[in-house]
Protein backbone atom coordinates (compact mmCIF):
# COMPACT_ATOMS: atom_id res chain seq x y z
CA UNK A 1 0.00 0.00 0.00
CA UNK A 2 1.54 3.39 -1.16
CA UNK A 3 0.50 6.04 1.44
CA UNK A 4 0.76 9.43 -0.24
CA UNK A 5 0.17 13.05 1.51
CA UNK A 6 -1.31 16.15 -0.74
CA UNK A 7 -0.64 19.04 0.97
CA UNK A 8 -3.57 21.96 0.76
CA UNK A 9 -2.30 25.03 1.82
CA UNK A 10 -0.99 27.36 3.53
CA UNK A 11 -1.19 29.65 0.37
CA UNK A 12 -3.68 27.62 -1.74
CA UNK A 13 -6.24 29.01 -4.39
CA UNK A 14 -8.77 27.00 -2.95
CA UNK A 15 -8.72 28.74 0.50
CA UNK A 16 -9.06 32.23 1.08
CA UNK A 17 -7.28 32.22 4.58
CA UNK A 18 -3.49 30.93 5.16
CA UNK A 19 -4.47 27.24 6.74
CA UNK A 20 -2.29 24.15 6.27
CA UNK A 21 -4.29 20.83 5.51
CA UNK A 22 -2.49 17.54 4.89
CA UNK A 23 -4.30 14.64 3.35
CA UNK A 24 -3.00 11.57 3.44
CA UNK A 25 -4.34 9.40 0.21
CA UNK A 26 -4.02 5.78 -0.44
CA UNK A 27 -5.49 6.00 -4.34
CA UNK A 28 -7.67 8.52 -4.79
CA UNK A 29 -9.37 7.68 -1.26
CA UNK A 30 -8.58 9.77 1.64
CA UNK A 31 -7.44 7.58 4.46
CA UNK A 32 -6.29 10.50 7.15
CA UNK A 33 -5.97 14.23 7.42
CA UNK A 34 -3.69 16.62 9.57
CA UNK A 35 -4.72 20.27 9.70
CA UNK A 36 -2.36 22.60 11.54
CA UNK A 37 -3.21 26.08 12.69
CA UNK A 38 -1.89 29.08 13.58
CA UNK A 39 -1.08 31.04 10.20
CA UNK A 40 -3.70 33.69 11.89
CA UNK A 41 -3.40 33.88 15.10
CA UNK A 42 -2.86 37.53 16.77
CA UNK A 43 -3.67 36.54 20.30
CA UNK A 44 -6.52 38.78 20.39
CA UNK A 45 -7.32 37.78 24.32
CA UNK A 46 -4.10 39.01 25.33
CA UNK A 47 -5.21 42.33 23.68
CA UNK A 48 -8.01 42.61 25.14
CA UNK A 49 -6.35 42.61 28.60
CA UNK A 50 -4.85 45.88 27.72
CA UNK A 51 -7.41 47.59 26.10
CA UNK A 52 -10.99 48.70 28.26
CA UNK A 53 -13.99 47.40 28.56
CA UNK A 54 -15.40 49.69 25.71
CA UNK A 55 -12.57 48.94 22.98
CA UNK A 56 -12.72 45.52 23.35
CA UNK A 57 -16.00 45.88 21.76
CA UNK A 58 -14.20 47.05 18.56
CA UNK A 59 -11.40 44.20 18.94
CA UNK A 60 -13.96 41.18 18.56
CA UNK A 61 -15.00 42.89 16.27
CA UNK A 62 -12.13 42.28 14.21
CA UNK A 63 -11.71 38.73 15.11
CA UNK A 64 -13.57 37.32 12.12
CA UNK A 65 -15.11 39.40 8.72
CA UNK A 66 -17.78 37.76 7.84
CA UNK A 67 -18.79 36.95 11.92
CA UNK A 68 -18.00 40.54 12.39
CA UNK A 69 -20.93 40.98 15.10
CA UNK A 70 -21.34 37.78 16.44
CA UNK A 71 -18.40 38.01 18.37
CA UNK A 72 -19.42 41.80 19.92
CA UNK A 73 -22.67 40.40 20.32
CA UNK A 74 -21.27 37.64 22.66
CA UNK A 75 -19.00 39.96 24.26
CA UNK A 76 -21.57 42.29 25.08
CA UNK A 77 -24.06 39.64 26.10
CA UNK A 78 -21.09 38.53 28.64
CA UNK A 79 -21.06 42.29 29.96
CA UNK A 80 -24.40 42.70 30.23
CA UNK A 81 -24.78 39.47 32.19
CA UNK A 82 -21.51 40.95 34.35
CA UNK A 83 -23.38 43.72 35.37
CA UNK A 84 -26.57 41.80 35.83
CA UNK A 85 -28.65 44.66 34.01
CA UNK A 86 -31.62 45.10 31.97
CA UNK A 87 -30.93 46.32 28.35
CA UNK A 88 -33.15 48.72 26.83
CA UNK A 89 -35.93 47.14 24.63
CA UNK A 90 -35.26 48.81 21.62
CA UNK A 91 -31.46 48.34 21.78
CA UNK A 92 -32.16 44.52 21.91
CA UNK A 93 -34.37 44.53 18.98
CA UNK A 94 -31.39 46.57 17.03
CA UNK A 95 -29.62 43.96 18.33
CA UNK A 96 -31.58 40.73 16.86
CA UNK A 97 -31.48 42.61 13.36
CA UNK A 98 -28.31 43.47 13.04
CA UNK A 99 -27.55 39.56 13.69
CA UNK A 100 -29.67 37.89 11.46
CA UNK A 101 -28.84 40.63 8.89
CA UNK A 102 -25.12 39.41 9.32
CA UNK A 103 -26.53 35.43 8.97
CA UNK A 104 -28.03 36.49 5.70
CA UNK A 105 -25.20 37.42 4.10
CA UNK A 106 -22.51 34.93 5.91
CA UNK A 107 -24.89 31.73 4.15
CA UNK A 108 -25.13 33.61 0.73
CA UNK A 109 -21.20 34.36 0.69
CA UNK A 110 -21.39 30.36 1.98
CA UNK A 111 -23.56 29.37 -0.59
CA UNK A 112 -21.60 31.36 -3.02
CA UNK A 113 -18.06 29.65 -2.38
CA UNK A 114 -19.62 26.20 -1.85
CA UNK A 115 -20.91 26.66 -5.90
CA UNK A 116 -17.64 27.87 -6.34
CA UNK A 117 -15.82 24.67 -5.18
CA UNK A 118 -18.14 22.64 -7.01
CA UNK A 119 -17.60 24.14 -10.06
CA UNK A 120 -20.60 26.23 -10.63
CA UNK A 121 -19.10 29.82 -11.01
CA UNK A 122 -22.36 31.25 -11.77
CA UNK A 123 -23.76 30.15 -8.38
CA UNK A 124 -20.60 32.31 -6.97
CA UNK A 125 -21.73 35.22 -8.86
CA UNK A 126 -24.97 35.08 -8.15
CA UNK A 127 -24.99 34.69 -4.38
CA UNK A 128 -22.48 37.52 -3.88
CA UNK A 129 -24.86 39.73 -6.30
CA UNK A 130 -27.46 39.21 -4.02
CA UNK A 131 -25.43 39.73 -1.13
CA UNK A 132 -24.90 43.37 -2.31
CA UNK A 133 -28.19 44.78 -0.85
CA UNK A 134 -27.48 43.07 2.16
CA UNK A 135 -24.50 44.99 2.80
CA UNK A 136 -26.17 48.19 1.19
CA UNK A 137 -28.91 47.63 4.57
CA UNK A 138 -25.73 47.65 6.80
CA UNK A 139 -23.98 50.37 5.18
CA UNK A 140 -27.22 52.23 5.40
CA UNK A 141 -27.74 51.49 9.00
CA UNK A 142 -24.18 51.52 10.22
CA UNK A 143 -22.38 53.32 7.75
CA UNK A 144 -20.00 50.68 6.76
CA UNK A 145 -20.26 47.46 4.68
CA UNK A 146 -18.41 45.64 7.15
CA UNK A 147 -17.20 46.08 10.95
CA UNK A 148 -20.72 47.90 11.59
CA UNK A 149 -19.57 48.64 15.05
CA UNK A 150 -23.27 48.79 16.38
CA UNK A 151 -22.73 46.69 19.18
CA UNK A 152 -22.23 48.48 22.99
CA UNK A 153 -21.77 47.18 26.47
CA UNK A 154 -25.73 48.31 27.79
CA UNK A 155 -26.96 48.85 24.47
CA UNK A 156 -26.18 50.02 20.76
CA UNK A 157 -23.85 52.32 19.70
CA UNK A 158 -26.08 53.75 17.84
CA UNK A 159 -30.11 54.58 16.17
CA UNK A 160 -31.98 53.09 13.71
CA UNK A 161 -34.78 55.55 12.01
CA UNK A 162 -38.20 55.06 11.15
CA UNK A 163 -37.73 56.12 7.47
CA UNK A 164 -35.70 53.55 6.64
CA UNK A 165 -37.60 50.60 7.75
CA UNK A 166 -39.85 50.72 4.57
CA UNK A 167 -36.62 50.63 2.30
CA UNK A 168 -35.33 47.70 4.24
CA UNK A 169 -38.56 45.73 4.36
CA UNK A 170 -38.47 46.37 0.42
CA UNK A 171 -34.98 45.27 -0.01
CA UNK A 172 -35.41 42.06 1.96
CA UNK A 173 -38.36 41.52 0.59
CA UNK A 174 -36.88 41.23 -2.95
CA UNK A 175 -34.50 38.77 -1.74
CA UNK A 176 -37.28 36.12 -0.78
CA UNK A 177 -37.53 35.17 -4.76
CA UNK A 178 -33.97 35.10 -5.29
CA UNK A 179 -33.63 32.37 -2.08
CA UNK A 180 -36.55 30.60 -4.14
CA UNK A 181 -34.53 30.53 -6.95
CA UNK A 182 -31.03 28.87 -5.00
CA UNK A 183 -33.61 26.20 -3.61
CA UNK A 184 -35.02 25.28 -6.76
CA UNK A 185 -30.84 25.41 -8.28
CA UNK A 186 -29.91 23.37 -4.94
CA UNK A 187 -32.79 20.84 -4.55
CA UNK A 188 -33.71 20.47 -7.91
CA UNK A 189 -30.37 20.35 -9.45
CA UNK A 190 -29.43 16.47 -10.37
CA UNK A 191 -25.33 17.28 -10.54
CA UNK A 192 -25.74 19.04 -7.08
CA UNK A 193 -27.67 16.30 -5.74
CA UNK A 194 -25.14 13.80 -7.17
CA UNK A 195 -22.11 15.93 -5.59
CA UNK A 196 -23.63 16.57 -2.21
CA UNK A 197 -26.11 13.49 -1.22
CA UNK A 198 -24.15 11.14 1.16
CA UNK A 199 -20.98 12.84 0.96
CA UNK A 200 -19.31 13.78 3.84
CA UNK A 201 -21.93 11.82 6.19
CA UNK A 202 -21.71 12.89 10.03
CA UNK A 203 -23.74 11.47 12.01
CA UNK A 204 -25.87 12.12 15.21
CA UNK A 205 -23.44 10.24 17.06
CA UNK A 206 -20.53 12.13 15.54
CA UNK A 207 -22.33 15.47 16.46
CA UNK A 208 -22.10 14.64 19.86
CA UNK A 209 -19.02 13.17 20.62
CA UNK A 210 -17.24 15.81 18.16
CA UNK A 211 -19.72 18.51 20.33
CA UNK A 212 -20.10 20.07 16.70
CA UNK A 213 -22.59 23.15 16.56
CA UNK A 214 -24.46 25.18 14.29
CA UNK A 215 -25.64 24.35 11.43
CA UNK A 216 -23.29 21.77 10.74
CA UNK A 217 -25.01 20.07 13.64
CA UNK A 218 -28.27 20.72 12.72
CA UNK A 219 -28.28 19.40 9.75
CA UNK A 220 -27.27 16.20 11.37
CA UNK A 221 -30.58 16.07 12.96
CA UNK A 222 -29.36 17.62 16.37
CA UNK A 223 -31.82 20.94 17.29
CA UNK A 224 -29.21 22.99 18.59
CA UNK A 225 -29.84 26.52 18.52
CA UNK A 226 -28.62 29.15 21.40
CA UNK A 227 -31.56 31.53 20.19
CA UNK A 228 -33.82 28.71 21.23
CA UNK A 229 -32.06 26.78 23.78
CA UNK A 230 -31.27 30.13 25.85
CA UNK A 231 -33.02 33.29 24.28
CA UNK A 232 -31.73 36.50 24.58
CA UNK A 233 -31.83 40.12 22.79
CA UNK A 234 -35.75 39.75 21.31
CA UNK A 235 -35.38 36.22 20.45
CA UNK A 236 -38.28 35.09 22.12
CA UNK A 237 -40.50 38.20 21.42
CA UNK A 238 -40.31 36.96 17.44
CA UNK A 239 -42.16 34.10 15.68
CA UNK A 240 -39.72 31.79 14.50
CA UNK A 241 -38.73 27.98 13.98
CA UNK A 242 -35.19 25.96 14.64
CA UNK A 243 -34.59 24.40 10.64
CA UNK A 244 -32.88 21.30 10.98
CA UNK A 245 -32.38 18.21 8.34
CA UNK A 246 -31.34 15.07 9.06
CA UNK A 247 -28.84 13.52 6.35
CA UNK A 248 -25.50 14.66 7.84
CA UNK A 249 -23.96 15.41 4.63
CA UNK A 250 -22.89 18.24 2.60
CA UNK A 251 -26.44 18.59 0.62
CA UNK A 252 -28.07 19.08 4.05
CA UNK A 253 -25.64 21.32 5.09
CA UNK A 254 -26.55 23.39 2.27
CA UNK A 255 -30.21 22.75 2.83
CA UNK A 256 -30.11 23.97 6.09
CA UNK A 257 -28.48 27.22 5.55
CA UNK A 258 -31.00 28.25 2.25
CA UNK A 259 -33.93 27.63 4.49
CA UNK A 260 -32.46 29.20 7.35
CA UNK A 261 -32.16 32.47 5.50
CA UNK A 262 -36.28 32.56 5.09
CA UNK A 263 -36.40 31.98 8.92
CA UNK A 264 -33.42 35.47 9.13
CA UNK A 265 -35.72 37.15 6.91
CA UNK A 266 -38.91 37.09 8.70
CA UNK A 267 -36.99 37.32 12.05
CA UNK A 268 -35.68 40.80 10.75
CA UNK A 269 -39.45 42.23 9.04
CA UNK A 270 -40.66 41.13 12.70
CA UNK A 271 -38.69 43.25 14.85
CA UNK A 272 -39.03 46.20 12.08
CA UNK A 273 -42.85 45.63 12.98
CA UNK A 274 -42.35 45.53 16.48
CA UNK A 275 -39.73 47.41 17.66
CA UNK A 276 -40.49 49.89 20.04
CA UNK A 277 -39.33 53.28 20.79
CA UNK A 278 -37.49 54.64 23.39
CA UNK A 279 -33.85 54.82 25.00
CA UNK A 280 -31.37 52.77 23.24
CA UNK A 281 -28.30 52.85 25.80
CA UNK A 282 -28.47 51.78 29.54
CA UNK A 283 -25.33 54.45 30.31
CA UNK A 284 -22.97 51.94 32.22
CA UNK A 285 -20.97 54.02 34.82
CA UNK A 286 -19.11 51.93 36.77
CA UNK A 287 -17.57 48.25 36.32
CA UNK A 288 -17.93 46.18 39.47
CA UNK A 289 -15.22 42.76 39.96
CA UNK A 290 -17.42 39.55 38.66
CA UNK A 291 -17.41 37.44 36.04
CA UNK A 292 -19.95 37.25 32.91
CA UNK A 293 -20.63 34.52 30.22
CA UNK A 294 -21.87 35.86 27.24
CA UNK A 295 -23.36 33.54 24.16
CA UNK A 296 -24.62 34.18 20.49
CA UNK A 297 -25.53 32.06 17.89
CA UNK A 298 -23.07 33.28 14.90
CA UNK A 299 -23.61 32.16 11.13
CA UNK A 300 -21.42 29.16 12.00
CA UNK A 301 -22.83 28.14 15.40
CA UNK A 302 -22.44 29.09 19.32
CA UNK A 303 -20.00 31.95 20.34
CA UNK A 304 -19.16 31.99 23.77
CA UNK A 305 -17.34 34.49 25.75
CA UNK A 306 -16.07 34.75 28.97
CA UNK A 307 -15.27 38.08 31.09
CA UNK A 308 -13.58 38.38 34.08
CA UNK A 309 -13.33 41.98 35.72
CA UNK A 310 -10.83 42.89 38.40
CA UNK A 311 -12.98 46.49 39.24
CA UNK A 312 -10.42 48.02 36.76
CA UNK A 313 -10.29 49.44 33.51
CA UNK A 314 -9.80 46.43 31.29
CA UNK A 315 -10.88 42.88 31.32
CA UNK A 316 -9.11 40.75 33.85
CA UNK A 317 -9.35 37.17 31.22
CA UNK A 318 -11.56 37.18 27.88
CA UNK A 319 -12.03 34.11 26.74
CA UNK A 320 -13.54 33.52 23.07
CA UNK A 321 -14.67 29.83 21.95
CA UNK A 322 -16.00 30.51 18.53
CA UNK A 323 -17.94 27.83 16.45
CA UNK A 324 -15.40 26.81 13.77
CA UNK A 325 -13.17 25.67 16.50
CA UNK A 326 -15.35 22.53 17.28
CA UNK A 327 -16.76 22.41 13.76
CA UNK A 328 -13.06 22.11 11.84
CA UNK A 329 -12.41 18.88 13.89
CA UNK A 330 -15.41 17.03 12.76
CA UNK A 331 -13.61 17.00 9.43
CA UNK A 332 -11.35 14.30 10.07
CA UNK A 333 -14.74 12.31 10.65
CA UNK A 334 -16.43 13.32 7.65
CA UNK A 335 -13.81 13.30 5.02
CA UNK A 336 -12.01 9.62 5.89
CA UNK A 337 -13.13 7.16 3.41
CA UNK A 338 -14.17 9.78 0.90
CA UNK A 339 -12.32 10.54 -2.00
CA UNK A 340 -9.84 13.58 -2.56
CA UNK A 341 -12.08 15.74 -5.48
CA UNK A 342 -14.73 15.50 -2.69
CA UNK A 343 -12.33 16.38 0.48
CA UNK A 344 -12.89 20.13 -0.89
CA UNK A 345 -16.28 20.69 -0.79
CA UNK A 346 -16.47 18.39 2.88
CA UNK A 347 -14.00 21.13 4.17
CA UNK A 348 -15.88 23.65 2.99
CA UNK A 349 -19.58 22.14 4.09
CA UNK A 350 -18.64 23.49 7.51
CA UNK A 351 -17.96 26.57 6.52
CA UNK A 352 -14.86 27.38 8.44
CA UNK A 353 -13.69 30.42 9.49
CA UNK A 354 -9.64 30.06 10.26
CA UNK A 355 -9.27 33.48 11.73
CA UNK A 356 -11.60 33.08 14.67
CA UNK A 357 -10.10 29.45 15.17
CA UNK A 358 -6.46 30.30 16.10
CA UNK A 359 -5.07 28.62 19.13
CA UNK A 360 -1.52 27.98 20.84
CA UNK A 361 0.48 25.37 21.35
CA UNK A 362 3.88 25.69 22.45
CA UNK A 363 6.35 23.47 20.40
CA UNK A 364 10.27 23.25 20.78
CA UNK A 365 11.59 24.62 17.32
CA UNK A 366 14.26 21.91 16.93
CA UNK A 367 13.04 18.31 17.93
CA UNK A 368 9.62 19.33 17.04
CA UNK A 369 8.35 18.13 20.56
CA UNK A 370 5.45 19.69 21.62
CA UNK A 371 6.36 21.32 25.15
CA UNK A 372 3.02 21.98 26.34
CA UNK A 373 -0.02 19.98 25.14
CA UNK A 374 -3.53 20.66 25.93
CA UNK A 375 -3.21 19.47 29.53
CA UNK A 376 -0.59 21.67 30.43
CA UNK A 377 -2.08 24.75 28.58
CA UNK A 378 -5.57 24.07 30.80
CA UNK A 379 -2.99 23.66 33.78
CA UNK A 380 -1.61 27.41 33.34
CA UNK A 381 -4.64 28.87 32.98
CA UNK A 382 -6.29 27.28 35.45
CA UNK A 383 -3.27 28.41 38.03
CA UNK A 384 -3.72 31.84 36.31
CA UNK A 385 -7.35 31.87 37.31
CA UNK A 386 -6.13 30.85 40.68
CA UNK A 387 -4.17 33.90 41.39
CA UNK A 388 -6.63 36.20 39.56
CA UNK A 389 -9.20 34.92 41.99
CA UNK A 390 -6.80 35.89 44.59
CA UNK A 391 -6.37 39.22 43.30
CA UNK A 392 -10.02 40.13 43.61
CA UNK A 393 -11.34 42.29 45.94
CA UNK A 394 -14.84 41.52 46.66
CA UNK B 1 9.30 53.48 -20.73
CA UNK B 2 10.34 50.11 -20.00
CA UNK B 3 8.43 47.33 -21.88
CA UNK B 4 7.92 45.18 -19.09
CA UNK B 5 6.96 48.02 -16.99
CA UNK B 6 4.30 49.02 -20.24
CA UNK B 7 2.79 45.01 -20.01
CA UNK B 8 1.86 45.49 -16.14
CA UNK B 9 -0.31 48.39 -16.54
CA UNK B 10 -2.60 46.35 -19.44
CA UNK B 11 -4.16 44.06 -17.59
CA UNK B 12 -3.43 43.28 -14.30
CA UNK B 13 -3.38 39.65 -12.86
CA UNK B 14 -3.40 40.09 -9.15
CA UNK B 15 -2.81 36.97 -6.06
CA UNK B 16 -4.68 37.79 -2.75
CA UNK B 17 -1.99 36.66 -0.04
CA UNK B 18 -3.77 37.04 3.24
CA UNK B 19 -0.98 37.34 5.77
CA UNK B 20 -3.49 36.48 9.10
CA UNK B 21 -6.09 38.73 8.46
CA UNK B 22 -9.96 38.63 9.77
CA UNK B 23 -11.57 37.79 6.45
CA UNK B 24 -12.70 41.25 6.08
CA UNK B 25 -10.69 42.93 2.92
CA UNK B 26 -10.26 39.24 1.74
CA UNK B 27 -14.07 39.02 0.95
CA UNK B 28 -14.13 42.68 -0.07
CA UNK B 29 -11.32 42.05 -2.72
CA UNK B 30 -13.44 38.82 -4.06
CA UNK B 31 -16.83 41.06 -4.06
CA UNK B 32 -14.46 43.12 -6.06
CA UNK B 33 -14.63 40.42 -9.21
CA UNK B 34 -18.63 39.43 -8.39
CA UNK B 35 -21.28 41.63 -10.76
CA UNK B 36 -21.53 44.93 -8.84
CA UNK B 37 -17.86 45.91 -9.37
CA UNK B 38 -16.75 43.47 -11.59
CA UNK B 39 -13.13 44.44 -12.38
CA UNK B 40 -12.69 41.43 -14.83
CA UNK B 41 -13.88 44.36 -17.47
CA UNK B 42 -10.51 45.98 -17.20
CA UNK B 43 -8.84 42.55 -17.12
CA UNK B 44 -7.86 42.50 -13.17
CA UNK B 45 -8.36 39.02 -12.66
CA UNK B 46 -7.58 36.84 -9.44
CA UNK B 47 -4.97 34.09 -10.31
CA UNK B 48 -4.21 31.27 -7.83
CA UNK B 49 -0.30 30.61 -8.33
CA UNK B 50 2.12 33.25 -7.23
CA UNK B 51 4.02 32.64 -10.95
CA UNK B 52 1.08 34.18 -12.76
CA UNK B 53 1.06 37.24 -10.58
CA UNK B 54 1.45 40.86 -11.63
CA UNK B 55 0.27 42.25 -8.70
CA UNK B 56 0.06 40.99 -4.86
CA UNK B 57 -2.55 41.89 -2.53
CA UNK B 58 -1.41 41.89 1.03
CA UNK B 59 -4.05 41.85 3.83
CA UNK B 60 -3.68 41.20 7.26
CA UNK B 61 -1.12 42.19 10.09
CA UNK B 62 1.63 39.29 9.63
CA UNK B 63 2.04 37.35 12.56
CA UNK B 64 5.38 35.35 12.97
CA UNK B 65 4.31 32.19 11.47
CA UNK B 66 3.42 33.78 8.21
CA UNK B 67 6.63 35.75 8.01
CA UNK B 68 8.61 33.38 6.24
CA UNK B 69 6.04 31.72 4.38
CA UNK B 70 5.26 35.77 2.67
CA UNK B 71 8.87 36.06 1.99
CA UNK B 72 9.08 32.46 -0.08
CA UNK B 73 5.75 33.66 -2.00
CA UNK B 74 7.45 37.13 -2.62
CA UNK B 75 10.80 35.21 -4.09
CA UNK B 76 9.13 33.11 -6.56
CA UNK B 77 6.90 35.85 -7.98
CA UNK B 78 8.07 37.42 -11.39
CA UNK B 79 9.52 40.57 -11.42
CA UNK B 80 8.56 43.39 -12.02
CA UNK B 81 5.56 43.17 -9.56
CA UNK B 82 3.93 45.50 -7.51
CA UNK B 83 2.81 44.84 -3.99
CA UNK B 84 -0.50 46.25 -3.07
CA UNK B 85 -1.63 46.49 0.85
CA UNK B 86 -5.15 46.61 1.78
CA UNK B 87 -6.23 47.06 4.89
CA UNK B 88 -5.39 49.08 7.92
CA UNK B 89 -3.60 46.10 9.19
CA UNK B 90 -1.56 45.94 6.35
CA UNK B 91 -0.93 49.52 6.06
CA UNK B 92 -0.01 50.15 9.58
CA UNK B 93 -0.99 47.04 11.81
CA UNK B 94 -4.16 48.49 13.02
CA UNK B 95 -5.42 47.80 15.79
CA UNK B 96 -2.63 44.67 16.34
CA UNK B 97 -0.29 47.30 16.32
CA UNK B 98 1.08 46.04 20.61
CA UNK B 99 -0.08 42.46 20.07
CA UNK B 100 2.33 40.61 21.13
CA UNK B 101 2.58 38.00 17.47
CA UNK B 102 2.47 41.08 15.30
CA UNK B 103 5.57 42.52 15.97
CA UNK B 104 6.43 43.50 12.31
CA UNK B 105 4.70 45.89 9.92
CA UNK B 106 4.05 43.83 6.32
CA UNK B 107 6.63 46.65 4.72
CA UNK B 108 9.16 45.64 7.06
CA UNK B 109 9.43 42.37 5.49
CA UNK B 110 7.92 43.53 1.65
CA UNK B 111 8.89 46.69 -0.62
CA UNK B 112 4.66 48.11 -0.56
CA UNK B 113 4.02 50.24 -3.47
CA UNK B 114 0.11 51.34 -3.21
CA UNK B 115 -1.32 51.62 0.55
CA UNK B 116 -5.14 51.31 0.74
CA UNK B 117 -6.26 52.42 4.13
CA UNK B 118 -9.88 51.40 5.90
CA UNK B 119 -11.27 49.04 7.84
CA UNK B 120 -12.12 47.04 5.53
CA UNK B 121 -11.37 49.65 2.31
CA UNK B 122 -14.31 49.91 0.31
CA UNK B 123 -14.14 48.39 -3.15
CA UNK B 124 -14.33 51.70 -4.51
CA UNK B 125 -11.62 52.71 -2.42
CA UNK B 126 -9.32 49.45 -3.93
CA UNK B 127 -10.69 50.46 -7.30
CA UNK B 128 -9.34 54.05 -6.91
CA UNK B 129 -5.65 53.11 -5.58
CA UNK B 130 -5.57 50.54 -8.47
CA UNK B 131 -6.38 53.45 -11.04
CA UNK B 132 -3.19 55.48 -9.00
CA UNK B 133 -1.23 52.78 -8.93
CA UNK B 134 -1.52 52.28 -13.08
CA UNK B 135 -1.11 56.36 -13.58
CA UNK B 136 1.91 56.15 -12.12
CA UNK B 137 3.60 53.17 -13.69
CA UNK B 138 2.83 55.60 -16.70
CA UNK B 139 4.73 58.27 -15.71
CA UNK B 140 1.88 60.07 -15.17
CA UNK B 141 2.09 61.25 -11.62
Amino acid sequence: MTRKIIPIGPYHPLQEEPEFFKLHVDGETVVDIDMELGYNHRLIEKIAEAKNFDQVTFLVERICGICSTSHPFAYVNAIDDLLGIQVPERALYIRTIIGELERVHSHLLWLGLAGHFLGYNTVWMWAWRYREPVLDIFERIAGNRQNYAMMKPGGVRRDMFEEDFPWIKKTLKDLIPKVDMFKGAVMDDPVIHARTEGIGVLTKEDVHQYSVVGPTARASGVAIDVRKNDPYAAYDKVEWKVIIHEGGDVYSKAVVRILELYESINIILQCLDKMPKGPIDSGIKDMPPGEGIGRHEAPRGEVIHYVMSDGGNSPARHKIRAPSYMNVASNKKAVIGETISDATIILAAVDPCYCCTERMAVVDYKTGKKLMDGQDLVRLSQEKTEKLRNRRVI
Amino acid sequence: MNLRLKALTKSIWVYHMSTGSCNNCDIEILDLLTPRFDVERFGITLVGSIRHADAILVTGSLNLKTIPRIKAIYEQAPKPCVIIAIGACSCGQGIFKNGPNCPNPVDSILPINVYIPGCPPKPEAMIAGIVKLIEALQGKK
